[in-house]
């Protein structure tokens, strides 16, 4: 019955995890059915484990760990279907954001495993001990089981981009054939199509980070092109195969370490254009922190 | 992990052929600023390469 306890919770905790939002991962169903089901294994591996071991049901917990073994191969297989599904994408997602996502689904299942290893615990501990009565025993063990839960995902949640930094509509236009956004050089367009485009079509965005620790993060490869992924995937491109000038770039102002992005938008809607910028995850692998180094606060401006 | 492949020259469309030496890339010579405009368009839909201009009469098309 703590088994029990542990993986409906365990299961429950999963399923208001799987979030299938703006950016279609996991895809629905047959990803969403995927996770589910990794997570109903992983949620009945952390259930049975301790009881098992109370009981003294040796082999059963060498069962337990073989299983929960597997576990270790999860980020892995994500990070290869995911690589192998940017070669459909028209903006790519980039390697850092492939492996910030296989790293959070990695994470998801070792809290499942975690919370409902706690919630059968203290549904065993509490009906075991004769404390209290079997279903005060589960929600007791319920309850457990949710407060890790919440705790890890407080934990776990990834700061948005607009969290760190300033997000602005930018002055769009050309010297020449340079395309600029404000006084910031995006690239260079060689063909007069493409620049009518711009500027019949084309968005600015400025990006400003905020402290020093935002503009390192900023600098970083592959925060940028998660950038340009998610907007491109919200607002919707005006690009096909044989047109790679309307690749959205992000790139950097050298001098003051403010970003700037040039997109051509299908819908021209720049308010909700500046959100969907705003609500792009911080990517873990491109946090860097100089101000919690001491050179790094010394040399802060 | 996948390395990172180098931006290649992957055609040139030049008004002068006297601007461009060899290196690979095939160069096209046009006959004026409209033929080069459009030989460059065709190619950069055919192979999904950006063309750039280098302000000198020549275009060169880039595979980034």
């Amino acid at each position: 019955m703590a088994v029990i306890t542990g993986m409906v919770l365990g299961s429950l905790a999963r399923l208001a995890m799987l979030r299938t939002d703006y950016r279609q991962y996991p895809s629905y169903p047959h990803g969403y059915a995927s996770h589910l089901a990794l997570g109903v294994i992983a949620a009945f591996t952390g259930a049975a484990v301790v009881p098992a071991l109370i009981e003294e049901e040796f082999t059963a917990v060498t069962f337990l760990v073989l299983v929960a073994q597997q576990f270790r191969e999860i980020r892995d297989l994500e990070r290869r279907t995911l690589d192998r599904l940017e070669e459909t994408q028209l903006v790519r997602r980039g390697a850092g954001y492939v492996e910030d996502i296989a790293k959070v689904f990695e994470a998801r299942n070792y809290l499942t495993i975690f919370a409902a290893m706690t919630a059968s615990t203290v549904t065993y501990l509490g009906a075991a001990s004769e404390l209290m009565v079997w279903p005060a025993a589960a929600l007791a063990g319920s309850a457990a089981g949710l407060g890790v839960v919440l705790y890890g995902k407080r934990g776990l949640d990834r700061r948005p981009v607009g969290a760190i930094c300033r997000v602005r509509e930018g002055r769009l236009h050309f010297r020449d054939t340079l395309l600029y956004v404000d006084d910031i050089l995006i690239m260079e367009i060689g063909l007069a199509e493409g620049r009518e485009a711009y500027e019949k079509h084309g968005v600015g965005v400025v990006i400003e980070p905020k402290d020093d620790d935002a503009r390192a993060t900023l600098a970083n490869l592959g925060q940028r092109q998660a950038i340009a992924h998610d907007t491109a995937a919200i607002m919707g491109l005006r690009k096909d195969f044989g047109t790679p000038e309307f690749t959205p770039l992000v790139r950097l102002d050298l001098e003051t370490g403010r970003a700037a992005m040039a997109i051509v938008p299908v819908e021209q809607d720049v308010g909700p254009l500046l959100d969907a910028v705003r609500s792009v995850p911080v990517i873990e692998g491109a946090r860097t922190r100089p101000l919690a180094t001491k050179p790094g606060r010394r040399a802060a401006d | 992990m996948t390395q990172r492949e180098p931006e290649t020259i992957v055609a040139v469309v030049t008004l002068d052929p006297e601007k461009v030496r060899g290196g690979g890339a095939p160069v096209f010579v046009a006959s004026g600023p409209k033929e080069r405009e459009k030989i460059a368009t065709y190619l950069s839909r055919i192979m999904d390469v950006q063309v750039h201009d280098l302000e000198n009469g020549t275009y060169v098309l880039v595979r980034h």
